[in-house]
């Protein structure tokens, strides 16, 4: 790998050589390392680009890396990954995508991930977004996500999308089974004249199911940003949805939630607060000795901390 | 030494100009100044043009002799004057460490946050990273807030009404705060209060009414004028409400 990509890996799932324990690595559409372990097989997809990573019942403190890197100007691909998470396994998943662009045609990367996590298994899952480059060509990434939580199964899913990025559209689907529970926590800061969409849709099927969608952002410049949320509640449940977004110079941001309760114990929250800082923010640490800038970089620096 | 010379401020309401302050004359030399004075005297209105959050109409402002007057609160905090807000301000997603690295100027071991916190009375590990939020209660929020003045180690501390808003039992350990800062600070605390216990500890009062600096002196010489001479029953606040 050249150093583009080093740097790429480094920023999207904090690896500076190569990762202990299972891994797959792809770069400019091609398989660039991997490995498996005793407990966690990787195989090629033979219909279509794409892994399917298959995690034995039990695993425990096992941790499964695949970052994507694009640094070829104009490549455009679609790559579908399944996940097969065993019973009673306790995993980490790092995935993230970084594309450098240093031409002037569009760079795109559309992951689709299949999350099927079996009866009382455990998994964090880390998705981190990054671009780079000078060039005029977009960087793009659009990606899908499909989980399925059987009976007990949790799933907290953290994606990070920061810098560099002209356009993303995220879609997140889930279908919780009685006693999982889903987390995911969003956190995306937008700028220039940038675009990110996120459509979250979890049913809640099964008894004593939840969800917890929380999304933090930051739209600055001419930035826009659309927040979708669909949480319906098939059965006692407990459901709730947070947007949180700071709004800067002209940028826009929406907050579109729906709810729907389809049992009488079905219970379902949403928040939104959008809005820019808070003046009084500024001027508290402003009083501590930093500048309305510096101000201003600390506190969304702290938001989506 | 903290000098103001004819402050005046007016503020708009509705169309009408009103005079909030009224030819303030004041020097404050001694370590720990309170000034009083019922609701709607001025008090915080004069701690915040100090601090430099608001502008006076008319007047100037001095510190060590350099005149401030058209400093920035920025300017004005590395200058060493700090001020803790009457409502603390709550951030999503930093934490107390963070403010205290803030407030202190570098990057504050974990250790040293302990330490701060402890001065002010919090069990100091439980609270290193919590962020300062909604989750923290008023009584809480306060401390913190008087923990970042003290890291600042300024040359003047402004403290709007740090009684307002929190229980009998965090007023209790509030004073014990500021009775401990009496005897360490080295620089000038300037606190806005209406409660006795407070004010007990100052070396100066500064009494303001309507708008005007009605009296300044000792507290041996203010406070029996505030409570009252021969009416032990009455306390500060009816006086004040009066």
């Amino acid at each position: 790998m050249d150093a583009i990509q080093q740097e790429l890996l480094a920023q999207v799932a904090g690896l500076h050589e190569v990762p202990e324990g299972a891994y797959n690595i792809r770069a400019n559409g091609e398989m660039a390392g991997r490995n498996t372990t005793a407990n966690i097989d990787i195989t090629t997809k033979e219909d279509c680009p794409g892994i399917d990573i298959r995690i034995k019942p039990g695993t425990k403190s096992e941790s499964v890396h695949i970052p994507v890197v694009l640094s070829k100007s104009g490549l455009q691909e679609s790559v579908y990954n399944d996940f097969f998470v065993g019973e009673d396994c306790d995993i980490t998943i790092i995935a993230g995508c970084g594309i450098h662009n240093s031409g002037s045609a569009a760079s795109a990367h559309s992951g689709i991930h299949r999350f099927f996590v079996e009866k009382n298994a455990k998994v964090r899952y880390v998705e981190k977004h990054y671009g780079s480059g000078d060039g005029s060509g977009e960087r793009i990434m659009n990606p899908t996500t499909e989980i399925h939580l059987a009976e007990g199964a949790s799933l907290e899913m953290e994606t990070v999308q920061i810098k560099g990025i002209d356009s993303t559209e995220r879609t997140t689907t889930a279908e919780v089974a009685g006693g999982a529970s889903l987390v995911i926590k969003e956190k995306i800061m937008t700028h220039g004249k940038q675009y990110a969409g996120t459509d979250f849709t979890v049913n809640m099927a099964g008894a004593d199911s939840s969800v917890n969608l929380i999304s933090r952002s930051v739209a600055k410049e001419r930035s826009r940003q659309v927040f979708r949320s669909r949480i319906v509640g098939d059965a006692s449940c407990h459901g709730h949805s947070e947007c949180d977004a700071i709004i800067m110079d002209e940028a826009s941001v929406s907050a579109i939630p729906e709810l729907t309760a389809n049992h009488i114990d079905a219970n379902l929250i949403h928040e939104a607060a959008i809005g820019k800082i808070a003046g009084e923010q500024l001027i508290k640490l402003m009083t501590l000795g930093l500048t309305e800038k510096e101000a201003e970089e600390q506190i969304v620096k702290g938001f989506l901390k | 030494m903290l000098e103001l010379r004819n402050i005046s401020f007016q503020a708009d309401d509705g169309g009408k100009e009103i005079e909030i302050l009224r030819n303030i004359n004041l020097t404050v030399e001694n370590r720990f100044v309170a000034v009083t004075g019922p609701n709607g005297s001025g008090k915080s209105t004069l701690a915040k043009i100090v601090a430099g959050i608001l502008a006076p109409t008319e007047g100037r402002i001095f510190l060590d002799g350099v005149d401030i007057t058209e400093k920035s609160i920025t300017e004005r905090a590395r200058m060493g004057i700090s001020f803790a807000f009457q409502q603390p301000v709550r951030f999503k997603g930093i934490t107390v460490k963070d403010m205290l690295s803030i407030a202190a100027g570098r990057e504050t071991a974990v250790s040293e946050v302990c330490s701060m916190l402890s001065e002010v009375g919090l069990c100091a590990r439980d609270y290193v990273n919590r962020e300062i939020n909604a989750s923290l209660s008023g009584g809480e929020l306060k401390r913190i807030e008087i923990a970042m003045i003290m890291a600042r180690k300024a040359r003047v501390s402004i403290f709007d009404e740090p009684e307002a808003g929190i229980d009998l039992w965090s007023f209790q350990n509030l004073i014990r705060v500021f009775e401990k800062m009496h005897q360490e600070i080295q620089g000038t605390i300037l606190i806005i209060s209406h409660q006795e216990r407070i004010l007990n500890i100052a070396d100066q009062i500064v009494l303001l009414a309507d708008g005007r600096i009605e009296k300044v002196g000792s507290r041996e010489e203010i406070m029996p004028a505030l409570l009252g001479a021969g009416k032990p029953c009455r306390t500060l606040s009816d006086k004040l409400i009066q």
